[in-house]
């Protein structure tokens, strides 16, 4: 997880240096652009700016191998959710998963899934998720960080529990 | 190599050689152009035909070219053919390596030295290519003198890995085959100016390490394992595996340290690897061996342990692993870094603890052999005596 800035955060998974490389990049940009221009970028801005950076570097000798999710809060848009992948794609979802996991979440996810989940309810969605994955998926994951985006900006949530049940 | 870059000095023979751009095509080798500042990526790559070497503004990432074309074909498949081991504790860092290199199916050097000084409180255990690890460890140690000189100050042990890090980040994909654990303690500085100017001095002294005379350093310890050691299987005597220590030959840096632990000071570890890993962690095994090498530190290895324990720990995975893996073995080598410095344990030849092992196996079987005649004697007169007793 990269903080992009006080209310975006970019979650980066794939190829071992590309992922920290892509996502520093990213990251220090982003930074940039508030030191250049005094405010911060808005999430949907940020997502097409990363995008953009993905695609150009897709056609070129060292395409980056990273799947991305792009979690931020805007003060006109409210909360949004950008799932972009290694090809460069972009798509504004209520709720995304990358990776073996997302077969195992993305139904649950789609059978509870509410556009006016209250906190405590979504936390609760996501502990069914990790418990879906303790027991099915073949990796053993045991811990996962959690966090929450709202108008105040990011908040720290305790972790989910450790090992499988 | 640090010498020649602050004074700005270019051997002329060899610059005309690596630098021209107007002639590249003609000749074999180009220098990336590297516009970031900072990390200078001089030394040369092979030009490979195939490739179009554009105007690419982001040099940083423009020399990873596709394996597939000209690079040179290996004459044997490329493993980590070793085994190497740091973890951090309350005392500081151990790390431990075994001793041999491997070409293929043979033992290409049975004495070569994995754990290399950097500078006083850092050092470098290296797998993979031996050559690839040799030049990226001179690397290393020339941009970690260069900061210094450059800004009065040493680069902390995360900041160099990174720094690591990034600099082989342009070499991805290529044959390039590197796995560097950084081990070392990070100190709070006090005094730059004076610091720096002894760590000028201490770093030439230090540069080159030989088997000389063991001087004023030298302090025999004698391994003792607790009985609450769960490594304590082995019962060793202690003439057996006394080792001397070496300690650097500057002890000027030992007087004022500050020897606790806080989140600015203390024990470090990275992992750099050449595939872009880089992780920062308290526990480390690279290499072919390192599966066994695990198995044995998972179990004992615990922040509260003394030193004693730790570098019997660390001997005791280091061995195991030799053992298991046709690629590792001959030597064990340790080094205990501490807020004081690093010092180096006299290396051990683990054929002698596998006889040792041996021989004992064979006397425990004996006691055995014994106690079940003697079990099978008591049987024997019992019935004896039932039967009597019908």
């Amino acid at each position: 997880m990269f903080k992009l800035s006080e209310k975006i955060l970019l979650l980066c998974v794939g190829e071992a240096g590309d992922t920290v490389q892509f996502a520093e990049y990213i990251q220090k940009n982003v930074q940039l652009y508030k030191m250049r221009n005094g405010y911060e970028l808005s999430p949907a801005a940020a997502a097409n700016f990363t995008r953009k950076n993905l695609a150009d570097y897709l056609r070129s000798r060292t395409p980056y191998h990273v799947n991305l999710l792009l979690a931020g809060y805007d003060e006109t848009d409210g909360p949004g959710l950008y799932y972009m992948d290694y090809l460069a794609a972009v798509a504004k979802a209520p709720f995304a998963a990358h990776g073996y996991g997302a077969f195992l979440t993305l139904s649950i996810l789609d059978r509870y899934y509410k556009p006016d989940l209250t906190r405590e309810e979504a936390v609760e969605l996501l502990k069914k998720c990790v418990e879906e994955l303790n027991k099915r998926f073949i990796l053993n994951l045991p811990s996962f960080n959690v966090r929450l985006i709202d108008k105040d900006g990011i908040h720290d949530l305790e972790k989910l529990p450790l090992g499988a049940k | 190599m640090a010498l020649q870059d602050v004074c700005g000095f270019y051997d002329s023979a060899l610059y005309r050689l690596y630098s021209s751009s107007e002639d590249s095509h003609n000749s074999t080798w180009r220098e990336p152009r590297a516009k970031h500042s900072g990390v200078p990526l001089s030394f040369s790559i092979p030009h490979s035909q195939n490739t179009i070497w554009a105007n690419h503004t982001d040099a940083f990432f423009s020399l990873r070219s596709h394996p597939s074309t000209t690079s040179v074909k290996r004459p044997f498949h490329l493993s980590h053919g070793t085994t190497t081991l740091a973890f951090a504790f309350q005392g500081g860092v151990i790390a431990a390596a075994d001793s041999r290199a491997s070409a293929g199916g043979l033992v290409a050097c049975p004495e070569v030295a994995k754990i290399t000084p950097i500078h006083s409180h850092l050092v470098v255990t290296s797998s993979g290519s031996g050559a690839d690890c040799m030049l990226w460890e001179r690397i290393l140690a020339r941009e970690i003198r260069l900061y210094q000189l450059r800004h009065g100050r040493r680069l902390s042990i995360v900041s160099a890995a990174k720094l690591l890090s990034l600099m082989l980040h342009p070499f991805k994909g290529t044959d390039v085959c590197v796995a560097l654990t950084l081990c070392g303690w990070d100190r709070e500085e006090q005094g730059k100016e004076r610091e720096a100017q002894r760590a000028v001095e201490s770093k030439v002294s230090m540069a080159v390490k030989s088997n000389k005379d063991l001087s004023d350093g030298e302090k025999p310890v004698s391994f003792c394992i607790s009985a609450a050691s769960p490594v304590g299987a082995l019962s060793r005597t202690e003439s057996e595996i006394q080792r001397k220590w070496k300690d650097p030959e500057d002890q000027s840096l030992i007087s004022s340290q500050n020897t606790t632990i806080t989140q600015q000071s203390g024990p470090r570890l990275c992992y750099v690897c050449s595939d872009g890993t880089f992780l920062k962690g308290e526990l480390f095994s690279v290499g072919s061996g390192s599966p066994y090498a695990y198995s044995v530190l998972d179990g004992a290895v615990r922040w509260e342990m003394c030193t004693e324990e730790a570098v019997s720990v660390a001997r005791e995975a280091v061995y195991r692993a030799t053992h298991r893996d046709a690629y590792s073995g001959n030597n064990v080598d340790i080094f205990h870094i501490t807020a004081r410095g690093w010092r180096r344990r006299e290396r051990e030849n683990l054929r002698e603890e596998y006889y040792r092992e041996g021989q004992r196996r064979r006397e425990c079987t004996k006691v055995r052999e014994i106690e079940r005649k003697k079990q099978r004697r008591k049987c024997v007169t019992r019935t004896e005596d039932a039967e009597e007793k019908l």
